[in-house]
């Protein structure tokens, strides 16, 4: 029985004067992939950004491993143990891809070292690459250098925000396939537009819409739910 | 020939005590997104120090010492009384922080008089050498040297410490830095009192050589330290090097062959940059500020 690892209760989140999440509820297991769907503008980055603190909750409650991480700093909240990889992927663009690494490495110990060398065999492309600047790096190899930095560091948490986003099919398939082999060793929290991504590789999902949390459930009976995804997904 | 290189080698000594103060301010502007006004008034702080403490002990190392940490102390009380509640709002920023420059420069003459106070050369680094038919004073190269050791020593630290990492990496992106787990606000004191320290080792460094100082100097320094950066590029280490020269030098020879225009030419450097290159010759890619 998998416990909960991240729960979101009655979270608001305000930008500006927009009102965007509005008392989201939202939980994760340990060792899934939960999918966050919607469509444009429901709210779903906001709800990685609320968690990661960088947009601030104005109200509600977020439990990580048992501890209400609502109010902390985004730096403190990520030495909690949650990696993130923003939509546009957070590549430094002057660092190289080593130093892209290890600008963001919090411990130099073994198990950081073990992460590593099973990331690069997962993203030759990386090491081929180890010392060109990041922003010379397809937009493939950028995403796969910001999921392997999330990952690295000892995280029980990766938020993952549209990695297929811009991608050419072929390199979609690959991301997956890395995701995949990710989620054996991590929990990860997705969120993706790309249907056919999210159905190969989510456990779970919540829809959200207009900032509420309007369904959840296992993927499996999302896949099956023709009406659900023609409503909230517009897939026909 | 030898006026030439002669006014070169003044232009390179000027343009080194230009970078002293644009390096700091490049850093402050690029990572914090702030605009300092008053880091011209922390370049006369670190002048009147210097000056200060060398007529006490007569030591030149002491006096830039003293300089160094009267500018660490002020660019702390700054960051935390002045900057500290305008991040993010540069109308504030700029009003504020020209207010605390007149302030500095007020209580310039207040502590040490409002009279112009002479600044001594060390007696190691007074005369000259003369090499050829070029005469090369000795102070102006002493100048050139700092400036260079300065150049390298944060280009070290810059490209191979993981501080170094960190500061380049908060200039291109401090959302990003901060979701990596790096208490950014941390680094924004310290870069903040480093630069500081930087524009009071300038004005150290500047009182012997000019042979005065007095409380408006730093508002002067100040313009010409806030033009670099827009040359170079805010963030850009070698573009505030290679944009602090270029002012140096053009403003040597325009005060000799052309005085009136000797400002203008600076102006003019700037207006053909932006043109060209809006973000400054150096701009680093990557620069998102989130």
């Amino acid at each position: 029985m998998e416990s909960t690892l991240l729960k979101l209760e009655q979270v608001n989140t305000h930008i500006d004067q927009f009102h965007i999440l509005q008392n989201v509820d939202f939980e994760v297991k340990s060792g899934e992939v939960t999918v966050l769907l919607g469509r444009n503008g429901a709210g779903k980055t906001t709800t990685l950004r609320t968690i990661m603190g960088l947009n601030g909750a104005t109200s509600g409650s977020i439990v990580f491993k048992g501890e209400n991480i609502t109010k902390l700093p985004p730096y403190e909240i990520a030495k909690k143990g949650i990696g993130y990889v923003p939509e546009d992927q957070g590549i430094f663009y002057d660092l190289t891809v080593e130093e892209n690494f290890r600008v963001g490495m919090r411990k130099d110990d073994d198990g950081t070292k073990e992460r590593m060398e099973w990331v690069l065999e997962l993203f030759p492309d990386l090491k081929k690459f180890w010392r060109k600047p990041g922003g010379q790096l397809s937009g493939g190899q950028k995403q796969m250098l910001s999921i392997a930095r999330a990952y690295v560091n000892d995280n029980d948490l990766l938020l993952i925000d549209e990695p297929s986003k811009g991608l050419a099919p072929v390199i979609v398939e690959k991301v997956i396939e890395s995701i995949d082999k990710m989620k054996e060793r991590t929990t990860v929290v997705l969120v993706e537009q790309n249907f056919y991504m999210a159905s190969k590789l989510g456990d779970a999902f919540f829809i959200l819409d207009d900032g509420i949390t309007v369904h959840h459930g296992r993927m499996e009976q999302l896949i099956r739910d023709e009406e659900l995804k023609r409503k909230y997904l517009g897939i026909a | 020939m030898e006026l030439i290189i002669n006014l070169a080698i003044n232009g390179i000594s000027t343009g080194m005590l230009i970078f002293l103060i644009a390096a700091g301010l490049t850093l402050i502007f690029g990572l914090m997104d702030v605009l300092n006004f008053a880091h011209g008034g922390i370049f006369a702080w670190g002048a009147y120090a210097g000056v200060w403490f060398f007529s006490l002990t007569q030591s030149f190392l002491l006096s830039i010492l003293a300089a160094v940490v009267t500018g660490l102390l002020i660019g702390l009380v700054t960051e935390y009384l002045i900057i500290r509640p305008v991040y993010g709002n540069h109308i504030q920023q700029i009003l504020i922080t020209l207010g605390f420059m007149l302030v500095l420069s007020e209580m310039l003459k207040v502590v040490f008089g409002p009279d112009i106070k002479a600044a001594e050369t060390p007696s190691y680094l007074s005369g000259s050498w003369t090499i050829g038919d070029v005469t090369i004073i000795k102070y102006r190269a002493f100048i050139i040297a700092v400036g260079f050791l300065v150049f390298i020593a944060m280009q070290l630290i810059l490209k191979h410490s993981k501080i170094g990492l960190i500061v380049r990496a908060g200039v291109m992106d401090r959302e990003m830095i901060q979701a990596l787990g790096v208490n950014i606000r941390k680094v924004f004191v310290g870069v903040f009192m480093v630069g500081s320290a930087l524009a009071a080792l300038g004005g150290a460094l500047f009182a012997p050589s000019s042979g005065v100082v007095y409380a408006e100097m730093g508002m002067e320094f100040g313009i010409f330290a806030f033009i670099v950066v827009i040359i170079g590029g805010m963030g850009s280490i070698p573009g505030s090097l290679i944009a602090a020269l270029l002012v140096g030098i053009s403003n040597v020879f325009m005060a000799y062959y052309l005085p009136i225009l000797s400002m203008a030419v600076t102006m003019l450097i700037m207006f053909v940059v932006l043109i060209f290159k809006p973000q400054g010759l150096f701009s680093t890619s990557g620069v998102s500020n989130k």
